[in-house]
């Protein structure tokens, strides 16, 4: 058993699956930064009932919120040859991580922005400042900093999500675990010792992150 | 879409019905896991405490998918045969059970700390105090994020299609690979997650609003 381990760690493998590793990062940094972006403007809009506007926007966010990720996946990358348009793996992976991520975080955007006091707003308009500086200025700031601790969580949610994205190839860590232990049916628990130690390991460190940030504020 | 429903309808109803019975299941055994290691959390016993740490942080940072596999791949090789509804069962129970002890402990946290010590006062066991008092008053609470959880549950479950689960997920791929009608297929089954997922977030945000 011991042999099995120290053969299935060969330089070779390991430095394989930490590619996977640095897919998966790759993967989950740029979505995070794009469906930041996008759930910005998308929580923005919710929140400030824009008419019929923020109703359809709304609407929009809860209906892929309550879809699963493993759906819009497939949507993406099956889904969408059947009109016409034919992505790549990793494009499509990055596609779907973000249009799922981007209603996550288009919700705690909104409760991000109504944690800040409602005074901060009034003192702003009442120094002469228009509601959407007020609120570029003023609320968004801050409601930025209430948020980090929730959008550093949602990303490590986003992070364990990408390994969905082995159903399409991505050779992400668990794709290339699979890889290597197909090859040999002894390395399977030394290869699920090693993915699941790995994400472990990243998974644990940003929720570390995310609870001292959460400590700081309060 | 709709000639999707018509063509397929029995199939997509029977992945729905999966999709529920394995989504009940690990519902009912992540809440009495999840309860069992919040208590153990907030338990007096630093042992205790410990493995419920260990428990909650393992099952949280390691991929559901993860934990699926292992089950259908790893267990059949070295402790028992099992099919791919069984393992993707487990495995979704046992990472929900790590969320579920979270909210459970956060709801027993939120309860005023005057509850128990008068308890504690009136003669009650520690035990007693947490299971007629503090628990009761704890579960109100957590009825929003369980009710949350749930929903992630059902979306989860659709894990269960990589381990031949026949869940709607599953069915859903075997359609739009027969029927080659990709789009229609995946919206049918999207209607479908929705139809449960839906009512029940809005419902819990509609009780959280009561409650806050």
């Amino acid at each position: 058993m011991l042999q099995n381990f120290i053969d299935a760690y060969s330089p070779d493998n390991l430095r394989y699956l930490l590619g996977g590793l640095w897919i998966t990062i790759l993967v989950s940094v740029v979505s995070i930064i794009g469906s930041f972006i996008i759930g910005s403007i998308l929580g923005v809009i919710r929140y400030v009932k824009i008419k019929y506007l923020s109703a359809v926007v709304g609407f929009i966010i809860d209906v892929i919120r309550n879809l699963p990720l493993l759906l819009i996946l497939f949507f993406t990358y099956f889904g969408l040859p059947n009109l016409g348009v034919k992505p790549e793996i990793i494009p499509a992976a990055i596609l779907a991580m973000t249009i799922f991520e981007s209603t996550m975080l288009a919700e705690i955007v909104r409760s991000g922005i109504q944690a800040v006091d409602s005074g901060q707003m009034e003192g702003a308009r009442a120094n002469g400042l228009t509601y959407w500086q007020g609120l570029w200025h003023i609320v968004l700031p801050q409601a930025l900093v209430k948020m980090i601790p929730a959008i550093v969580s949602q990303f490590i949610s986003l992070v364990k999500d990408t390994s969905l994205a082995t159903i399409i190839l991505l050779p992400e860590m668990l794709f290339r675990s699979q890889i290597i232990y197909g090859q040999n049916t002894n390395y399977i628990i030394p290869m699920f010792v090693a993915i699941a130690l790995m994400y472990f390991v990243v998974c644990y460190l940003l929720s570390l992150l995310s609870r001292y940030l959460e400590k700081r504020q309060a | 879409m709709i000639h999707i429903f018509q063509a397929y309808g029995g199939t997509l109803l029977y992945g729905l019905g999966q999709t529920l019975l394995c989504s009940f299941i690990a519902l009912i055994f992540s809440l009495i896991i999840g309860t069992f290691f919040a208590l153990l959390e907030e338990s007096p016993s630093k042992i205790g405490r410990r493995i419920a740490r260990a428990y909650i942080e393992l099952f949280r940072n390691i991929p559901l998918l993860v934990i699926t596999m292992f089950f259908y791949v790893v267990f059949p090789l070295y402790v028992v045969k099992m099919n791919g509804f069984t393992a993707g069962t487990i495995g979704l129970t046992l990472y929900t059970s790590s969320f579920i002890a979270e909210t459970v402990r956060a709801g027993i946290q939120s309860v005023d700390s005057g509850q128990m010590e008068g308890s504690r006062s009136n003669g009650f066991t520690y035990w007693q105090a947490m299971r007629y008092v503090v628990l009761p008053q704890a579960f109100r609470y957590v009825i929003p994020p369980l009710g949350n959880q749930f929903v992630n549950l059902v979306k989860n479950s659709s894990t269960l299609a990589f381990v031949g689960g026949f869940d709607l997920m599953y069915q859903g791929n075997v359609i739009a690979s027969s029927s080659l009608e990709t789009m229609a297929a995946y919206s049918a089954v999207g209607v479908l997650y929705l139809i449960i997922t839906m009512p029940i977030s809005y419902y819990m945000r509609y009780l959280e609003k009561r409650l806050a």
